[in-house]
């Protein structure tokens, strides 16, 4: 039994790994990459939060919020004072670990919606706080980050690598580490799913009355899950930052909070693989829209609609139980 | 049926091929790419860039384009979300491979591609207003509207011929408010003007009048200037009129449209600002070299479009007469080449004002391009 979770497990990390390395033969040139890089970064972000929203049953409307400290926190310790980008960045997410843990804890004894108004405000607080300290982070028109390095070894996207023995592009090794990022991601995440604390969220998300009758600690889990799901938002908000190269409130705003949460909700809540697809179909929609010019926003609404409306569970988990239903189907027609 | 079917998809198939052929044939066009925010909260400054960049895009194809080869304007709407419009740059410049780049309705957007542009050393002309998009100069960077820095000085310039010297400033806290309040703070002890009031605003306040009760109530104030944009001036100068303050009273360049008139009525009279003269063009002195340039502008504008013609639009032709310009300068399409021309550019006259760049300004206008305008009967009137 538990052999066999192990190798669900590793089958779903090494699909991914596969299609993070087959890729390339798809992508033209580097825009396409630049695309795919944003997309990893992100998808990873939602990964995190679909901890929270999937398996906790909790609805976290701040943390754009918390992608934006990352971001913000690297960019200004970074370029005004000449931190390392590793530390700062590990010590941008520690700060976020310790304010969800703060705005989390309370609230979450409570029982029902009210973290999604708590991050709500929270997210809302730290948007306003980033748009009028402009004499930090540039106010609303945003400012610059330096690429990202580690030892004096810097990674940017207009770089020439040499990797054992091979030339690669700057966004190429992006690309990769991006790729690197989000398997890491699905790997701890996927890890906390299938641990004892996994196992205690899915009985919160289930019935929270019955789980803490058989001696689950809801609020200390559903705390603890908010401020791992902080954390992954303000890590790859740190990466995001360093990567885009320049950064706007925008990213700690209110709608791109409702966007994370999208792509949960339309890839499938609870389901790790499904709400990375949701994050690149939200991601590549605009692009692959761009054509249609005013047209764009209507079509834009219309996809999202349509899969509510046919796909409520999301992508991913009603596309499996479609294959599933195929599948039986041609096992009781063989049989027959 | 699939027979008839095959055969419309080979007769398809073959015009699309030799549609590709016929092009092939054809001079390679220039491509210009851009990005603006067509949509969204600044869709009034993308929507008149975008129409007037179509509109002399197609003029100048049909005049036989540039250097013999056709323009291909290849546009995006970034919907004011400056993440969008840093993606769109890199399309722009990586999938697209545009020769250069004319857009950016406003400062969040172009800043937020300014890094990759300039990594991916591609021409830029921005048509956004603050100062930072090119101070310092960014060797791929230009842009076509003043600055909020040349405003603010051809405001206090104003003042100081009326022989104005102390002031009180309110400004908005969004970007240009922000940018603009920073840029008048500056320029001000320069121009021997003192800021004695500074009070601000957020875009989404209904009501300013205790802002101004508290300028009014400074000792000294001669005259108030407003640094902000969108609908919160207009509540401004109603407030201001209300309250009767009785100082003279300005506005900047952010405003500077009919639409303005409308939303002040009666309130608006008297009040100066800075403004391209596209909103005055037959007020205009027959020596003006920019007289003939401005009015044939307005009048392709108004009657391509039939809607009026905005200041907005007027960056975007200038932007795209000094891409135009460079790569006839420059014979090809040769990035630096076109860098290169377009820092030489002197002289040029266009709609914004008389464009003299140079390796250390890739503005090229100063506030002497700007007009200062008076609201009187609800109409504008230049102030020679």
């Amino acid at each position: 039994m538990l052999n066999s979770f192990m190798q669900m497990r590793l089958k779903g990390l090494v699909i991914l790994a596969v299609i993070i390395l087959i890729l390339p033969l798809f992508m033209s040139n580097p825009f396409h990459y630049d695309m795919a890089t944003q997309i990893a970064i992100i998808a990873a972000t939602v990964v995190g939060l679909n901890l929270l929203v999937g398996y906790a049953g909790q609805i976290s409307l701040g943390h754009a919020g918390f992608f934006g400290i990352g971001a913000y926190f690297s960019a200004v310790m970074t370029s005004n004072y000449d931190w390392p980008p590793l530390p700062t960045l590990l010590l941008a997410a520690a700060l976020v670990g310790v304010i969800a843990w703060i705005v989390g804890r309370p609230i979450l004894k409570l029982k029902g919606h009210y973290l999604s108004m708590a991050t709500l405000a929270v997210g809302f607080i730290i948007a306003i706080i980033i748009n009028n300290e402009g004499w930090i982070t540039g106010g609303p028109d945003g400012m610059p980050v330096p690429s990202f390095s580690v030892f004096g070894w810097e990674l940017s996207s207009f770089n020439q690598y040499s990797f054992l023995g091979m030339e690669v592009n700057g966004y190429k090794a992006w690309y990769f580490f991006a790729g690197l990022l989000l398997l890491l991601a699905v790997w701890v995440a996927q890890n906390i799913i299938d641990s004892p604390i996994g196992r205690a969220l899915r009985s919160v998300h289930g019935s929270e009355v019955a789980a803490r009758v058989v001696g689950v600690d809801t609020a200390r889990y559903k705390s603890l899950v908010f401020v791992i799901s902080a954390v992954y938002a303000s890590l790859m908000g740190s990466f995001y930052a360093h990567f885009t190269g320049f950064i706007t409130p925008h990213i700690a705003s209110f709608e791109h909070s409702i966007v994370l949460i999208t792509m949960v909700v339309l890839g499938g809540m609870a389901s790790t693989f499904g709400v990375i697809l949701g994050a690149a179909v939200l991601k590549l929609l605009p692009q692959v829209l761009a054509d249609f010019q005013e047209l764009e926003m209507m079509m834009f609404g219309l996809i999202l609609m349509l899969t509510m409306i046919f796909m409520p569970k999301g992508l991913l988990p009603t596309a499996q139980k479609l294959l599933k239903k195929k599948m039986s189907r041609k096992k009781v027609e063989e049989q027959a | 049926m699939s027979k008839k079917l095959l055969r419309r998809a080979g007769f398809l198939a073959a015009t699309l091929a030799a549609g590709i052929f016929a092009g092939a044939q054809a001079a390679q066009p220039i491509k210009i790419g851009s990005f603006l925010s067509v949509t969204g909260p600044a869709s009034f400054l993308g929507d008149p860039e975008l129409k007037t960049l179509e509109m002399y895009v197609e003029r100048i194809n049909e005049a036989g384009g540039v250097l013999g080869r056709p323009l291909q304007l290849i546009h995006y709407d970034d919907a004011g979300d400056a993440s969008a419009a840093r993606n769109f740059a890199s399309r722009l410049v990586r999938s697209d491979r545009v020769d250069i780049i004319v857009g950016g309705s406003t400062t969040g957007t172009t800043m937020a591609a300014v890094p990759l542009i300039e990594q991916a050393r591609t021409p830029f002309i921005s048509l956004a207003g603050a100062v930072v998009i090119t101070d310092p100069v960014k060797p791929w960077v230009f842009k076509t509207p003043q600055s909020d820095r040349a405003a603010a000085q051809r405001v206090l310039q104003d003042m100081k011929d009326r022989g104005i010297t102390r002031i009180g400033l309110i400004s908005g806290t969004d970007g240009f408010g922000r940018s603009g309040r920073e840029q008048t703070l500056a320029v001000a002890p320069e121009m021997g003007i003192e800021v004695v009031a500074d009070v601000t605003y957020s875009p989404s306040d209904t009501d300013m009048t205790a802002q101004l009760t508290r300028i009014r109530n400074t000792p000294g104030v001669q005259a108030v200037f407003n640094f902000g944009f969108g609908q919160s001036p207009a509540i401004v100068t109603r407030n201001y009129a209300q309250l009767g303050i009785d100082l003279p009273f300005y506005q900047s360049h952010g405003v500077a449209s009919d639409r303005f008139l409308e939303l002040v009525g009666r309130a608006g009279e008297g009040l100066r600002l800075p403004a391209s003269p596209l909103l005055v063009p037959d007020s205009l002195p027959d020596t003006d070299p920019q007289k003939r340039v401005v009015q044939a502008y307005k009048s392709a504008y108004e009657q391509r479009w039939n809607t009026q013609v905005s200041t907005f639009g007027g960056y975007a032709f200038d932007g795209l007469m000094l891409a135009v310009e460079a790569i006839e300068r420059a014979g090809s399409t040769d990035r630096e080449a076109v860098r290169k021309a377009l820092e030489s550019i002197q002289g040029y006259v266009g709609v914004t004002g008389v464009f003299n760049m140079s390796p250390t300004d890739h503005n090229g206008v100063g506030p002497e391009s700007f007009r200062i305008l008076e609201v009187r009967n609800g109409q504008w009137h230049l102030i020679q």
